[in-house]
């Protein structure tokens, strides 16, 4: 059962950053295994900063597709000899939760820099299997009913929301619009092409309420980032971005007989607590995107608005990079395509460009505080990882 | 509401027969629970023996209080649709042909919500029964039901490829001589099959209930001697291709032990009708029920073995005939493997005594031809794989449920 108990004071990340966002330009089909995607988004980090393989003294992986490996098999494939390892299975939370447990690591001098990298590859067959054997739940009870995938999970979330709180497929296609709009300067997002909110509505069903530009293209691709101390990165004369708060929770509200709303409801008073803001000042926000519904809780569940108010909220604001609801600025998911458990580094990596300078496509202006936001491992009817991080720009 | 069937057309001859594909059919050990239940037709899920949580999907610990206490137990199959939706594109194979396919979260009355396959009767927001049914790959599923019936309900895509409904599917009763034969005749006719052979070896010989059997509507008398291999092979070929359930009706009951037969000719003659009909049967029909196991309307869906329940224990007053039932279930048992492939089913029928000349001595209570008749149409339309019918043959199974040893004691004395 869901805990109200207040926790004690956790201690602040005071001193850590993240930098040296990394993107793999992402493949619709990939001949390359998984671990050549992650090699490619480790070498670009230590180019970009200058460290050499002996420097990386941590390592955390997130990837579907690096079997039967983990990231201890990865440490000898790429020749690195880490003093802090870490293996993060968590899908669209793996991005939060590798940065929060790499913060601490760096703080605390159990390591010095650590790499986290989530990559996989996309097969013409993988995505196929990996349903299949998802999870034990998914093989007994969601896989044998229709063998949907998610698609089918989500539409019984979406058709739910959309009966209990008056969200309209309209809505979902505004996120969905607003989401290309950012896209199109985004050199490496897979779909390239506008799109219109009347080609959304007419585009076809998959699983109903779901429609294809509510599904995200499985591809291959990584994306990858440097946690440290505050000092290293100025040393090493690299832009970072300081980590503020961070929250984690699985499984959350298991009595709901259907999900409408995510972990991030139970533990939104500690973020911000903990990072001393306000929802009101964060200047743009990276939701997790599998599926718009998803946006629309994380929005509420994040504090921007009430439960059941996203449809109204979404309504009422602009989303793309310049508007007033800078959201998920890169394109996210959407159009970018997801690269596994790569997607859930996609907002994280994002925001750090947002933040640090270097952004690749569309800028928000005066970014200063960004809000990174993961979700998760649907292995029966709802996804169960949830986790969120605060980020603050400019140079530390 | 439910579109009716239309009677299948004569297959065109040219017309490729669709491999019959399965949908998965791996499940965790546990979940092997949900299959059994749903063999007998049961709303079963596990119940925690600490807590009381129902508790689904399947576990190994009850994630109210962590109990590795979770018997599977009758659950009320009440709930509420919460949400559906209609997949229209499936990563499998099986599924892929059958688009589009309607599922929904069921939020059960007694606790979980379940993901389960939809009847076509059934809206969002409204009430539902759970059923769990054997799919075609033979593993548990659950389908949800509308509260009450509705017309034509057992018409629906998705219930039909889940049952072995007799309506608008061919019949092959294997011996119409026996009381059973021509009450499964009778039964199989009112249900709607589109043609019901029966089986009859030296049909010149004139037997009991000739007359009325041929005046069923529907019924064709064809020659079939379970003790002839050449006579299966040529009923086989001739109407095989034909046949979508195919119900053993061949009996030999005799009284006595082993010691008292002295010799092999009766124990011969039962093994003949019993075990090695059975088998001929198999050989003969079982390539072609397997192979038409996705044939349309009226694909192959079942073949049917009627057992007597002392094949499950034996009952020594009638020793070596319960010897060879148990021959004979063992043969199903690797009939129901050797079938699934091709998606049919096969249902064990066990049932004590019957109110027929053989079991002239025995005390009542006994099972009436008829009633078995009409159970055995009921299993078929339920999609079930082992029925029990009479009290006899459910009281052998709770008692075999409970003591082995205490049963052939009793048996035996």
């Amino acid at each position: 059962m869901a805990s109200t108990r207040t926790h004690p004071r956790r201690e602040p990340y005071d001193g850590v950053v993240v930098g040296a966002p990394v993107t793999i330009p992402y493949r619709r089909y990939s001949t390359n295994t998984a671990h050549w995607w992650v090699g490619r988004a480790v070498r670009e980090v230590i180019q970009r900063t200058g460290l050499r393989s002996a420097d990386i003294d941590g390592l955390s992986l997130s990837s579907f597709t690096v079997g039967p490996d983990t990231a201890i098999g990865l440490t000898q494939h790429l020749g690195l000899s880490p003093r802090w390892l870490d293996h993060v299975p968590l899908g669209g939370a793996s991005g939060v939760v590798a940065l929060r447990r790499a913060a601490r690591a760096v703080q605390c001098g159990d390591a010095e820099f650590v790499v986290c990298v989530a990559g996989d590859t996309n097969q013409v067959d993988s995505f196929r299997r990996m349903l299949s054997t998802f999870s034990r739940f998914a093989q007994d009870a969601v896989y044998p009913y229709g063998s949907g995938g998610p698609n089918a999970s989500f539409a019984l979330i979406t058709r739910n929301y959309m009966r209990h709180y008056g969200a309209t497929r309209e809505d979902f296609g505004k996120i969905c619009v607003a989401q290309r709009a950012n896209a199109l300067s985004f050199p490496h997002a897979l779909m390239k092409k506008p799109l219109t909110l009347d080609e959304y509505l007419s585009a076809r069903a998959i699983s109903d309420p779901i429609h294809l530009f509510d599904c995200v293209m499985p591809c291959a691709g990584a994306e990858a980032f440097l946690v440290c101390r505050e000092d290293a990165a100025r040393s090493l004369g690299l832009p970072a971005a300081r980590l503020l708060a961070t929250v984690e929770r699985h499984n959350a509200f298991p009595e709901d007989p259907i999900q409408y709303r995510g972990g991030w409801a139970m533990d939104v008073s500690e973020l911000y607590a903990m990072a001393g803001v306000t929802a009101g000042d964060v200047d743009f926000v990276e939701t997790y995107d599998d599926y718009p519904v998803i946006c629309m809780m994380q929005i509420e569940d994040l504090g921007f608005c009430a439960k059941g108010e996203s449809p109204e909220f979404i309504r009422s604001h602009t989303l793309t990079a310049d508007g007033s609801f800078p959201h998920n600025t890169s394109g996210g998911q959407l159009s970018i395509g997801q690269a596994g458990a790569a997607g859930g580094f996609l907002g994280l990596v994002e925001a750090l460009r947002q933040l640090t300078g270097g952004v690749l496509g569309a800028e928000v202006p005066d970014a200063k505080i960004g809000l990174v936001s993961g979700f998760g491992m649907v292995t029966y009817d709802r996804g169960l990882a949830s986790g969120a991080a605060l980020l603050s720009g400019g140079r530390a | 509401m439910t579109e009716p069937l239309s009677r299948p057309r004569r297959k065109n001859p040219l017309k490729k027969t669709p491999v019959p594909l399965l949908p998965q059919g791996t499940r965790s050990r546990t979940a092997l629970g949900l299959t059994a239940a749903a063999a007998e037709g049961r709303f079963q899920l596990q119940v925690c023996g600490d807590c009381s949580m129902v508790v689904y999907p399947p576990r190994d610990a009850c994630p109210r209080c962590l109990s590795p206490r979770l018997p599977y137990q009758d659950v009320d199959n009440g709930g509420t649709l919460l949400a559906e939706t209609t997949i229209r594109t499936s990563t499998d194979v099986y599924f892929r042909e059958r688009m589009p396919w309607r599922i929904g979260t069921v939020a059960l009355d007694a606790g979980p919500s379940i993901v389960a396959h939809l009847h076509g009767d059934l809206r969002e927001g409204e009430r539902a029964r759970l059923q769990l049914k054997l799919d075609k790959s033979g593993q548990a599923i659950v389908m949800a039901l509308p509260a009450s019936d509705t017309p034509n309900m057992a018409d629906d895509p998705q219930w039909r490829e889940l049952t072995c409904d007799p309506k608008y599917r061919r019949v092959l009763i294997t011996d119409g001589r026996t009381a059973v034969g021509q009450a499964l005749a009778e039964a199989l006719s009112a249900a709607g099959a589109s043609v019901i052979f029966v089986g009859i070896a030296d049909p010149w010989k004139p037997f009991p209930g000739e007359e009325k059997l041929r005046r069923i509507e529907r019924v064709e008398i064809v020659p079939l001697d379970l003790t002839d291999t050449t006579s299966v092979d040529e009923c086989a070929g001739e109407f095989a291709a034909r046949v979508d359930i195919l119900i053993n009706t061949a009996e030999h009951v005799r009284t006595g032990g082993i010691i008292e037969r002295k010799g092999l000719i009766i124990a011969r003659e039962e093994l003949e009708i019993r075990y090695f009909g059975l088998t001929r049967l198999a050989q003969a029909f079982g390539p072609v029920l397997r192979a038409r196991g996705a044939d349309g309307v009226n694909s192959a869906a079942a073949f049917v073995n009627l057992l007597s329940v002392y094949a499950l224990a034996n009952w020594p007053a009638y020793g070596a005939f319960s010897a060879t039932e148990a021959a004979c279930l063992s043969a199903s048992l690797s009939l129901r493997a050797e079938l699934r492939q091709g998606g049919v089913k096969v249902l064990n029928v066990f049932f004590g005594p019957l109110e027929t000349e053989w079991y002239q001595a025995v005390q009542p209570p006994k099972v009436a031809p008829a009633s078995l008749a009409r159970e055995v149409v009921r299993a078929l339309q339920q999609g079930l794989e082992d029925l029990f019918v009479g009290d006899v043959a459910e009281d052998i199974r709770a008692r075999l449920a409970v003591n082995p040893k205490a049963l052939e004691r009793e048996l035996g004395s």
